[in-house]
C-alpha cells in the first residue's frame, strides 16, 4: 500500500504533484483550524481573520493568473473586487425576503459578484490587453481608480417600486418609510446582513484552486504560458495571443468578484475607500513574494501576510514599519545569489520531489530586453 | 474670466505634476524601474522644509534648499541599500520593493511627525497675488512661481542632458546599459546620480505643492505621485519633455474636470484620458516606438 502510494507520487507529472499540494494544504489547513476551534484554540482576533484570510487567499491565486501564468502586470485587482462586492451586497439585499436561508443567498450573491466582475473584466480586458508591459502596468492602475471613482457617485437604494440608482441620495428619492439604502456613494454599503462563514470561505478558496488549476494544465492554459514565454514564437504558431490573454484575465477578474463579494458579506459596512490601489497593491506582493506562478506559494503568503499585521499588533505603531521591512528585507533576499544557493542546498532537499527529474525551470521568468 | 483663473491654476498644478514626473522619468529610463517611493520623497521633502521653517526659524528659500539636500541624500541611501542589490533581478521584484520603501517612508513618517495634519505656511505667502484685468483674474503667487521653477528645471535639465559629460553618460546608460559599461561610464554612480537628481527635483514638487495645497500628513505624497507617474507615462515615458507635457496637460484636465464637470469624478476623468492615449497612441504622445528583436 505505502509503496502504491509511493509509486503513484513517483509517477505524477510536476504540475499534477503541485496541485495535489495546493488542495492538500488547503484542506489540512481546513480540518486543523475547524479542530483548533472547536477546541476553544482559536482567538477571536484570529477568528475575525479568518473570512478576509480565505478571500485573500483567493484573490492572490486569481491575481497570479494573470501575473505570473499570463505574465501581465496588473494594478487595478482591487477594482475587481469592489464591483464583485458591491453587486454581491446588492443581489443579497434584494434577495433579502425571496431568498430567507443564508447559504444558498451568498452563494447566489458570490455568483453574482462573479458575473458582474467578469463581464467587467471583459469591457476592460479588450482595450487594455493590447498594451504592454509597464503601459498596461499603468492602464489595469487607471481602471482601478476610475472604478473606485465611479463607484463614489453612485446611490442605489430599493423600496417598493424596485432598484432605484442615482448620482446622489436626494435625487434617489427613495421612499423615506419603506426604502432601503444600498449603495451609499463615499459611504458604500452599509447595514449588510453578514451571510460569510469560515466554511464558505473555504469552499471558494477550493473552487478558485480548482479553477486556476484546470485552466493551468489545460491547452489554453499551455498557450497562455507560451504567450507569456515568447510572444512572437506563440503567435507564429498560430495561437491567438489576444484571446488566450483575454481569457486569463477575465477568468481572473470574475474571481476575485466572487472574492469581493464574499469579503463585502463579512461586513455590516464597506467602503469604496476599501479597494483603493493599495489593496492591489496588496494582493500584487502576496503573489511576488509567493513566487510568480506558484500557485502554493500565493496560498502561504497570502494566509501568512494576512495574519502578520494582526500579529504585529502589540508593536502597535511600529508594525506597519516593521511590515514594510520585511517585504524590503524578504525582495533582497529572495534576489540575493548565495541566498538562494543556501535555499537549494538546504531546503531544495525537502521540495525535491516536487521537482521534475530533470531540473528545468517550470516558469523561467521574463527576461526583459 | 473663470476659464482663465481656471487654466492658470490648472498650469499651476500641471507643473508640479511636471516636476514630480520628471523625476519619475529619468528614474525609469535609466534604471527601468517604477519608483513607487517617489511619491513619498515628495512628502519626506515637503516636512522637511516645514520644520526646518517652524521649528529652527530657517527662512523660506533656505528651507527648501535644506529639504532638497535631505531628499537628494535619501534619494542616494534608498537606491543604494534597497535598489542596487537588485540590479539585474525582475522588474516585478525591484516594484515590490519599491512599494515597500513607499510604505516604509510613510510608516517612518507617521511615527516621526505624527498623523495629525500639518498646515503647511506658504513659501511665498508674503508676496501679493498679480492682479489683471482690474482684478478680474487673480493669480496666485504660488501658481507664477510653481510653473517658473517647472520652465527653469525643465530647461536645466535638458542642458544638463544635452551638454554636459554626466548628462550624456546618463543618455547612454539608458539606451544601453552594458555598452555604456564598456565604453568605461561608470554605470553604478550614474544611476545614483540620477536618484539623487530625481529626488532633490521631488523636495522642490512637495515645497511647491504644498505651498498651494497646505495639508501636509505622511500620505500627502501618494495620490501626487501616482497623478505624475501617469503624466510621465502619458507623455511617453523615459521623454523629459514627454513628462512635462504630460504633467501639464494632466493638471489642466484635472482642474477643468473639477471646476465644469464634477469634484468627485475628476480622478475619473483623469485617468479616462490617459487610457484613451494610450489606446491610440501605446507609447505615450512622445514615446519612442521600439520593435521588438525576434
Amino acid at each position: 500500500m505505502k509503496k502504491n502510494l509511493k509509486n503513484k507520487l513517483k509517477n505524477m507529472t510536476s504540475y499534477r504533484k503541485k496541485s495535489v499540494l495546493a488542495y492538500s494544504i488547503v484542506i489540512l489547513a481546513f480540518i486543523i483550524i475547524t479542530i483548533f476551534d472547536t477546541l476553544g484554540f482559536v482567538t477571536n482576533s484570529l477568528y475575525g481573520q479568518l473570512v478576509p484570510i480565505c478571500v485573500y487567499i483567493s484573490l492572490a491565486v486569481s491575481l497570479n493568473l494573470v501575473v505570473g501564468i499570463s505574465g501581465e502586470l496588473s494594478l487595478g485587482h482591487a477594482g475587481f473586487m469592489s464591483i464583485g462586492a458591491f453587486a454581491g451586497v446588492i443581489a443579497s439585499t434584494v434577495l433579502q425576503e425571496s431568498v430567507v436561508v443564508a447559504m444558498p443567498r451568498l452563494f447566489i450573491a458570490i455568483l453574482v459578484g462573479g458575473i458582474i466582475a467578469g463581464i467587467a473584466g471583459v469591457l476592460i480586458g479588450i482595450p487594455v490587453l493590447r498594451l504592454r508591459g509597464d503601459y498596461l502596468a499603468i492602464v489595469t492602475l487607471a481602471f482601478g481608480e476610475i472604478i473606485r471613482n465611479v463607484l463614489n457617485c453612485i446611490y442605489i437604494g430599493m423600496d417598493e417600486a424596485g432598484l432605484r440608482i442615482a448620482t446622489s441620495a436626494e435625487k434617489l428619492g427613495l421612499d423615506p418609510i419603506n426604502g432601503k439604502m444600498i449603495l451609499n456613494g463615499p459611504m458604500g454599503a452599509t447595514g449588510i446582513q453578514k451571510l460569510a462563514t469560515f466554511t464558505s470561505g473555504f469552499i471558494l478558496v477550493l473552487f478558485t484552486l480548482f479553477i486556476v488549476q484546470n485552466l493551468i494544465n489545460s491547452k489554453q492554459g499551455r498557450a497562455i504560458m507560451a504567450t507569456r514565454d515568447n510572444r512572437i514564437a506563440a503567435e507564429s504558431i498560430g495561437l491567438n495571443v489576444t484571446n488566450f490573454k483575454l481569457t486569463a484575465f477575465v477568468t481572473s477578474a470574475a474571481l476575485a468578484g466572487m472574492a469581493g463579494a464574499l469579503f463585502a458579506l463579512n461586513y455590516s459596512t464597506v467602503a469604496p475607500v476599501k479597494f483603493n490601489f493599495n489593496t492591489s497593491i496588496l494582493i500584487l506582493v502576496f503573489v511576488v513574494l509567493g513566487g510568480m506562478g506558484n500557485i502554493v506559494g500565493s496560498i502561504i503568503s497570502a494566509a501568512i501576510l494576512t495574519i502578520l499585521p494582526e500579529a504585529l499588533r502589540e508593536f502597535s505603531d511600529y508594525r506597519m514599519l516593521i511590515y514594510a521591512i520585511v517585504l524590503i528585507l524578504v525582495m533582497l533576499a529572495t534576489n540575493n545569489l548565495t541566498f538562494r544557493a543556501f535555499i537549494d542546498k538546504y531546503i531544495g532537499k525537502i521540495t525535491r520531489f516536487l521537482r521534475p527529474k530533470k531540473r528545468n525551470p517550470d516558469f523561467p521568468q521574463k527576461e526583459e530586453v | 474670466m473663470t476659464f482663465l483663473t481656471y487654466l492658470t491654476s490648472g498650469l499651476g498644478l500641471g507643473s508640479v505634476y511636471a516636476i514630480i514626473a520628471l523625476g519619475y522619468t529619468m528614474v525609469y529610463g535609466i534604471a527601468k524601474m517604477l519608483n513607487f517611493a517617489h511619491g513619498d520623497v515628495i512628502m519626506v521633502g515637503a516636512y522637511i522644509a516645514f520644520y526646518s521653517t517652524s521649528s529652527f526659524g530657517l527662512p523660506a528659500w533656505l528651507s527648501v534648499i535644506v529639504a532638497m539636500a535631505f531628499c537628494t541624500l535619501l534619494g542616494i541611501i534608498i537606491e543604494r541599500l534597497a535598489y542596487k542589490p537588485l540590479r539585474g533581478a525582475t522588474s516585478l521584484a525591484v516594484l515590490i520593493t519599491a512599494i515597500g520603501v513607499s510604505y516604509f517612508l510613510q510608516n517612518a513618517a507617521l511615527l516621526a511627525w505624527g498623523s495629525a495634519p500639518k498646515v503647511f505656511t506658504s513659501l511665498f505667502a508674503k508676496i501679493e497675488s498679480f492682479k489683471f484685468f482690474d482684478g478680474q483674474l487673480v493669480i496666485s503667487p504660488e501658481t507664477i512661481f510653481t510653473v517658473l521653477a517647472c520652465i527653469i528645471i525643465m530647461l536645466v535639465l535638458t542642458f544638463f542632458t544635452a551638454k554636459t559629460k554626466m548628462g550624456k553618460s546618463m543618455r547612454a546608460v539608458s539606451e544601453d546599459n552594458g555598452a555604456a559599461q564598456l565604453m568605461g561610464i561608470n554605470v553604478n554612480s550614474t544611476i545614483s546620480m540620477t536618484f539623487a537628481i530625481g529626488s532633490a527635483l521631488a523636495a522642490v514638487a512637495g515645497v511647491l505643492l504644498c505651498s498651494s495645497y497646505p495639508t501636509l500628513m505622511p500620505t500627502t505624497g501618494a495620490m501626487p505621485g501616482i497623478k505624475a507617474f501617469t503624466a510621465a507615462v502619458f507623455g511617453g515615458i523615459g521623454s523629459i519633455p514627454g513628462a512635462m507635457i504630460g504633467g501639464l496637460v494632466l493638471g489642466i484636465i484635472e482642474i477643468f474636470a473639477r471646476a465644469y464637470v464634477s469634484t468627485e469624478l475628476s480622478d475619473a476623468i483623469v485617468f479616462g484620458v490617459l487610457i484613451i492615449v494610450l489606446l491610440v497612441k501605446p507609447t505615450g504622445l512622445l514615446g519612442k516606438k521600439i520593435h521588438e528583436k525576434v
